[in-house]
């Protein structure tokens, strides 16, 4: 009786672990990286799972290096600066996998994140600092570019946070958190559309 | 010598405010839409002892990310998450069912507080002013938003979608693309969205099957988005009309998308949709994207009198040579569009109120950086102490949601420094009642505040009333439902 379940037993298990596993994953970090959070976002309990692959904070290839690396306990880890307006570095360890939004995030570093992740804004628009890096991304999706479009202080080498995941090749990456009051000028002020 | 005395002791009494705990900064900021959240948020970050209060005319917060932000546009809303940690910051507090001018008025607010943000958007509309205007089956684009959205105000608009076939959106910015999107999507996808009931009911006995974008301009000067054209050229079983003579370009036009990235982009969607084939007949619905058409009058229908059937046209040419400057002329000649139902997208305006120096001509509050003006000659030393603007009300009705976290940004920057210089010294100098003498006063006008805590109790029964209808929420949308549901 046994030996009959058990190849359906094995796609059954994998499945759960597929599905379990992203999801669980998704709420935990989104619960260690926010802060002072006091509810579970609700929203995303009624996003159906495609709308999370879509615009998830852990992004396709996190999910893809979370299930090969499944059983790690230790993630190998990336060195990232962030610089923020006003000029001040802060170095922080990134593991592989996880969003520079997230790793922000988790670092207190003072990056907005309205749509937390899910394409749908461009307040954790980073500036990669060195082109070199730049170039080791992937390119944009169309709706990455979407939302790019509305960023404050577009440069050549700008990203949305939550698009970048942290890779070995990534390391030593620098991300600058755009002076949003730059285009601020009431003078010459440039109506952006809604 | 006396003077450098003063400015010490105005320096001194200012410093006062944030430091003492015997007298914390008091704000109010009237609205709790973006502008009125990222203004509390960003206080509360800069000036840790401030208690700041969000006050806003309906029992429910956030704004237009709840009442204008789409339905089928949930990743939209998700902000409000963030907004619904700052209003449970031990020092903010939300209270609705507050008006701005009825419950309390506007010097009665800064009476009671050091410092007032006006952030209360823009509840009106421009209007076209042309004859017709009046007929029936005209409707602004505000109110039919507000109208699927569920807000109470917008729940009796009730526009006959089974008159005609054909609608008229006239605009082409993302808020005519929202309308034209909930006029075209099929509404078995609309129905697990949090969409109100009566307006899924509406569009699900809709007649109509032919929409048109009306724009007086060309494509380069189409005000919508990428993410939003993408999106509306994507809807399962709509045919897109787009003639390619309306796409060539002129000078001006090919140096303002040069310049322009989401122009460009725009366009290129658009060219790619008007290449592609029709499959006229196949799918029940089409989408018409009109150019260079400025709409002169509204005719009236012989059948049916004081109802619109169709705009009156007149076709337009760009003038001017400067990029960005362009504008549409009328050429004399005209055409008609019948249709039943017309929505006017052309743009939101605010309302002023008692005490409130108003710009008339481009509908916003007079401001520097957020420092609200006394007049509206521009001279930024004339400034009404202790008031500031943010959002819409401040830079009019343009922008995302995003653009208010720079706009509180910049008029948080400006109260800090009015702090910091002892500008807001003849009220900051005594503690303010703040919050106490607020409820005091509106409990003595038999105002029933609506706290975070009664928002929570409408929340929770929204989306226990969607959840067996498999939408995230059923909106409650009407003054009734909601009081009850809050206050009881």
């Amino acid at each position: 009786m046994l030996s009959s379940r058990l190849p359906r037993l094995g796609p059954w298990i994998a499945k759960r672990l597929f599905t379990r596993n992203y999801a669980s994953i998704y709420r935990g970090r989104y619960n260690q990286s926010t802060r002072n959070s006091f509810l579970q976002p609700p929203a995303f309990q009624q996003l159906s799972l495609n709308k999370l692959y879509n615009g998830a904070m852990i992004g396709k290839h996190n999910f893809l290096s979370t299930t090969s690396n499944e059983g790690n306990e230790q993630k190998e880890t990336i060195s990232v600066t962030f610089v923020d307006k006003d000029g001040e570095e802060q170095h922080i360890r990134v593991p592989v996998g996880m969003s520079m939004l997230e790793a922000a995030h988790e670092n207190d570093i003072e990056l907005e994140g309205a749509c937390e992740g899910s394409l749908a804004c461009s307040t954790c628009h980073v500036i990669v600092m060195d082109v070199e890096y730049y170039n080791k991304l992937e390119d944009p999706t169309d709706e990455e570019n979407d939302m790019l479009d509305l960023a404050f202080g577009l440069s050549e080498t700008s990203r949305l946070g939550c698009q970048v995941i942290a890779k070995p090749e990534l390391d030593g990456i620098r991300l600058a958190i755009p002076a949003a009051t730059r285009n601020f000028a009431v003078d010459g002020y440039v109506p952006k559309p809604h | 010598m006396q003077n450098v005395v003063i400015l010490q002791a105005r320096k001194w009494f200012s410093r006062s405010l944030s430091s003492f705990s015997s007298n914390p900064l008091k704000v109010c900021v009237v609205g709790s839409g973006p502008a009125g959240f990222y203004t509390a948020e960003k206080m509360l970050k800069a000036h840790q002892q401030a208690q700041v209060d969000i006050i806003d005319r309906l029992p429910t917060p956030f704004g237009l990310v709840r009442s204008g932000v789409a339905p089928d546009h949930p990743e939209t809303k998700i902000v409000i998450n963030q907004f619904s940690r700052v209003a449970q910051h031990e020092q903010c507090s939300f209270l609705g069912n507050v008006t701005l001018g009825s419950s309390i008025s506007l010097s009665e607010l800064r009476k009671l507080y050091h410092v007032v943000v006006l952030a209360y958007g823009a509840e009106s509309d421009r209007s076209l002013g042309i004859p017709g205007e009046s007929l029936k089956g005209i409707h602004s684009a505000r109110e039919f938003v507000w109208w699927y959205n569920g807000h109470p105000d917008g729940r009796n608009l009730d526009p006959d979608l089974k008159n005609t076939d054909a609608a008229v959106i006239l605009g082409q910015g993302n808020v005519a693309l929202d309308v034209a999107r909930i006029l075209l999507r099929p509404t078995a996808e609309l129905a697990t969205t949090d969409i109100a009931n009566y307006a899924l009911a509406a569009l699900e006995e809709s007649s109509i099957r032919k929409v048109y974008l009306v724009g007086r301009r060309g494509p380069a000067q189409a005000a919508c988005t990428a993410k939003e054209l993408r999106e509306i050229l994507g809807i399962r079983n709509v045919d897109i009309s787009i003639q390619e003579v309306d796409l060539r370009l002129t000078p001006a036009d090919e140096e303002e998308l040069k310049s322009n990235r989401i122009k460009r982009r725009v366009h290129e969607l658009l060219s790619k949709a008007a290449a592609k084939p029709r499959t006229a007949g196949l799918n029940q619905r089409e989408l018409h994207f009109v150019f260079f058409r400025k709409p002169d009058s509204f005719q009236e229908s012989e059948d049916r009198t004081g109802h619109v059937s169709g705009v009156h046209f007149e076709k337009t040419v760009l003038k001017g040579d400067g990029p960005g400057k362009q504008i549409a002329i009328g050429t004399g000649e005209f055409e008609d569009i019948k249709c039943g139902l017309v929505l006017k997208s052309i743009g939101y305006k605010s309302v002023p109120v008692d005490g409130l120096p108003f710009d008339y001509k481009k509908g916003i509050v007079p401001n520097f950086r957020g420092r609200v003006l006394s007049d509206t000659s521009g001279d930024p030393t004339l400034l009404e102490e202790g008031l500031y603007v943010c959002g819409w009300l401040k830079r009019g009705p343009t922008g995302i949601v995003a653009t208010n976290l720079h706009c509180a940004e910049e008029t948080v920057l400006s109260i800090s420094e009015d702090i910091e210089k002892g500008m807001l010294i003849s009220s900051a100098a005594l503690p303010k009642p703040g919050r106490e003498g607020l409820l005091q006063l509106l409990q003595d006008r038999d105002v029933r505040i609506v706290s975070f805590s009664d928002w929570e109790k409408i929340d929770s029964e929204e989306k226990r009333l969607g959840s067996s209808r498999n939408k995230p929420r059923e909106k409650l949308s009407t003054w009734d439902e909601l009081h009850k549901a809050a206050l009881e």
